[in-house]
């Protein structure tokens, strides 16, 4: 390929970020710096902000103020149709499973036997060949949300950003969903994925966003995080007490 | 169910669906025409032997007279077939019609219930309606400017009657045309005045009849008969309208004053009754 | 009820007499009122999903505005348009009144409110579902609309039946437009209307037991679609 590959959109650098609605700061001045490479989780207690941290992150929902800026060169590269997501309830499309794929891909520019190519191997890789023309919303909820997933995957995203994915999984469910997610970061693509569930933390969070009411608590290696975390309200969450 | 399905039905109908009547594909004039002479089915009886004649298709449009010559002042006729005669005169003065060519004749007649107990006998016009009025009984007006309301109208003046100034609740106008108000007519069980061609025409009488008309004698004599009904053509003047069609309409009137047209129009019965009785004048061919 | 059983008879033996003129009657309905509600849908479609999914100011009030034109007196369309089309009008010189295109256009503008405001509801709800995840793919209006439409198509397809329903049974408008005339603009409600005025009263009402079985005809077509889409449950 001659093609030079496109800028890096890492760092990414958040400054003052703030998120007002109905006179509530629900993003209170939030100011971070991501780099690539580690997986990173965001954690904090419900109404903490975390889902709308990633909306804000990938560009779903504007910001009061502050600023996001993706990269180092300027202007910013053209972020969004290099990020996909993944919702926490899975959006599919009336359509069957491997025309949610094509949807997606179709948007992306892809055409013909490139396109039916690439759906085919995600729903390969995503288990599920076998329901290719199955109406995708009567698959099973697990089902539902691999389809999802590997929606996004086949966009080849450089970031994907997952908002607590497996909240209503079983564990085997899970364990694919995590396979996948773990396949994709080894390819190359960027994690940043909010959750509740502390045991998934640990087994995917290499990097910790902690939030509390709006605020950036805390952020730092998962190893460390878990072990000794800086703030007090971390300690109390992680020892599982209840955190006003 | 697919995309191709969907392109499927909707090739499906729209291949059904081009009207095929584009205007101006072949020979034909615009005839503005009061309902009577539709709904009668004259119209019917005497149309394709003049198309068969001329080549020319008629294309009716029947509605109040009233309203016939305000489409034709806007350019949507080339010919009149209509019976409002003061309206008529003052088309052709204000430029708007070429000449009034008288084509035939019936009668108006009252028309309500058979077992009638307010204007029986041999009442003429004007006492039935001072009866009808004095009695309270009820009476269907068409009240929408048609020549059969603007006669029913003058009949009331020549009874010295203004039904519509009186607060009576038995004086109904319905804005219809003849058939709609025959059928209110008849489900209300009211008197009503009517053209005789669709009266005669008319199914569903139930047990309505004639019940004041004028005599077979004094018909024949128009000025001095109330009753009288005059139908007449008025060609459209091009000058007024440039897109009239000059030579099918032409046509058409010679034709329709001419022996042809009113030997079919005298022929023209229903049960054995004569609906229409052609008095064109001999010059009217011109 | 000895009245209606007659009147059935007379239906079912007018159809069955393949009558040349009723057939043509028939025919020229079906596609004056097809082609006006094709028609309709492709105006009326897109500016429900814009409706739905654009943010504009002024939006709530065109949405009232579109709600109150379904209920557009059919007589009023038909003045209008008669002073329009006329000779004597700004559009005379296309020479449209008295033809069917002139019937095709007044059920247009009955029928593109329907469509219009119905399809605004439906897409809307599928649009609150779509919205982030169409956002998330980047796309953009246009094809925001066409992922809407076409995953709303079932109940578009009722949608459609609704206008076609205002089409089939609307006769003020086209009588005016049309001028009933034999062979050209004559349709079924026409028809019934004249022969009402004739006093045939039967033969009115078997055109209106011909017409309602022709709109169910239509609306069973549509339906068993629909059916067949569930069982392959996109829906």
């Amino acid at each position: 390929m001659p093609e030079t590959p496109p800028p890096s959109l890492f760092p990414l650098r958040v400054r003052e970020l703030v998120f007002r609605a109905n006179g509530r700061c629900l993003i209170d001045h939030i100011s971070m710096v991501l780099e690539e490479g580690p997986r990173t989780l965001i954690l904090g207690p419900n109404g903490a902000g975390k889902s709308l941290l990633l909306r804000l992150l990938h560009g779903l929902v504007q910001p009061t103020s502050g600023e996001l800026r993706w990269g180092e060169c300027a202007p910013a590269p053209p972020a969004r149709d290099r990020q996909a997501m993944v919702f926490q309830r899975p959006i599919l499309l009336r359509r069957s499973a491997v025309a949610n794929l094509r949807h997606a891909l179709r948007h992306r520019g892809l055409r013909g036997a490139p396109l039916r190519c690439r759906a085919a191997g995600w729903l390969e890789r995503a288990e599920l060949s076998e329901y290719t023309h199955h109406p995708a919303r009567q698959l099973s909820v697990g089902e539902q949300q691999r389809l999802a997933l590997a929606r996004a995957l086949s966009c080849l995203p450089d970031i994907l950003f997952l908002d607590e994915p497996t909240a209503n999984l079983d564990p085997i469910s899970t364990l694919k969903i995590e396979r996948l997610i773990l396949q994709a970061h080894a390819e190359g693509t960027a994690i940043i994925m909010v959750t509740h569930d502390l045991g998934q933390a640990r087994r995917l969070g290499e990097q910790i966003l902690f939030l509390h009411r709006g605020r950036l608590e805390e952020q730092g290696p998962g190893k460390l995080f878990f072990k000794k975390p800086a703030s007090a309200r971390a300690h109390e969450f992680l020892a599982g007490g209840l955190i006003l | 169910m697919t995309a191709r399905g969907m392109l499927l039905l909707a090739l499906a109908v729209s291949g059904l669906a081009v009207p095929s009547h584009a205007p101006g594909a072949d020979s034909f004039l615009l005839l503005q025409s009061t309902t009577s002479t539709k709904n009668s089915g004259l119209l019917d009886h005497i149309l394709p032997a003049f198309t068969e004649s001329s080549g020319i298709k008629v294309r009716v449009v029947a509605v109040g007279s009233g309203q016939a010559l305000k489409n034709a002042r806007n350019g949507d006729g080339d010919v009149l077939l209509v019976h409002s005669q003061e309206d008529e005169l003052e088309f052709v003065a204000a430029g708007w019609g070429l000449k009034r060519h008288a084509v035939m004749y019936n009668d108006f007649v009252l028309v309500g219930p058979d077992a009638d107990p307010i204007v029986g006998g041999d009442l003429r016009i004007e006492a039935a309606l001072r009866r009808i009025a004095e009695t309270h009984t009820p009476f269907i007006s068409r009240g929408d400017e048609s020549g059969t309301h603007k006669k029913e109208m003058q009949l009331w003046r020549a009874a010295g009657l203004a039904p519509r100034e009186t607060d009576g609740s038995w004086y109904r106008e319905i804005g219809s045309g003849m058939g709609a108000a025959l059928n209110t007519a008849v489900a209300m069980n009211a008197y009503i005045l009517s053209d005789r061609g669709t009266w005669i025409s008319f199914r569903n009488k139930r047990d309505f009849r004639i019940l004041v008309q004028d005599k077979d004698d004094s018909l024949r004599d128009q000025d001095n008969s109330l009753l009288f009904n005059q139908y007449s053509a008025i060609l459209v003047n091009p000058e007024r309208h440039p897109h009239t069609r000059l030579p099918e309409g032409q046509a058409f009137i010679r034709w329709l004053t001419g022996p042809r047209g009113q030997a079919l129009i005298a022929d023209y019965r229903i049960q054995g009754q004569q609906l229409f009785f052609p008095n064109a004048k001999p010059d009217a061919a011109e | 009820m000895q009245d209606f059983m007659d009147t059935l008879d007379l239906a079912f033996r007018l159809v069955l007499s393949g009558d040349r003129d009723l057939a043509e009657i028939v025919l020229l309905s079906m596609r004056v009122n097809c082609l006006a509600v094709l028609i309709a849908c492709a105006i009326g479609l897109p500016s429900g999903a814009l409706l739905a999914v654009l943010r504009f100011p002024g939006r709530t009030a065109l949405v009232v505005l579109v709600n109150a034109l379904m209920g557009l007196p059919p007589v009023v369309v038909g003045l209008l348009l008669y002073m329009l089309l006329s000779r004597g009008g700004p559009l005379g010189v296309m020479e449209l009144l008295y033809t069917p295109w002139a019937m095709i256009i007044a059920q247009v503008i009955l029928v593109t409110p329907i469509v219009t405001a119905l399809s605004r509801q439906s897409i809307s709800e599928l649009h609150n579902e779509y919205d982030e995840q169409l956002r998330s793919l980047d796309l953009r209006t246009y094809q925001v609309i066409g992922t809407l439409l076409w995953d709303c198509r079932y109940n578009l397809l009722t949608v459609a039946l609704a206008g076609f329903g205002r089409a089939v049974a609307e006769v003020g408008a086209v009588l005016i437009v049309g001028g009933n005339i034999n062979h050209v603009t004559r349709i079924m409600t026409t028809t019934i209307s004249l022969e009402t005025s004739k006093g045939n009263l039967e033969l009115a009402l078997a055109l209106g037991i011909i017409l309602l079985s022709i709109s169910l005809l239509v609306n069973l077509g549509v339906i068993s679609l629909r059916a067949t889409a569930a069982r392959s449950a996109y829906a």
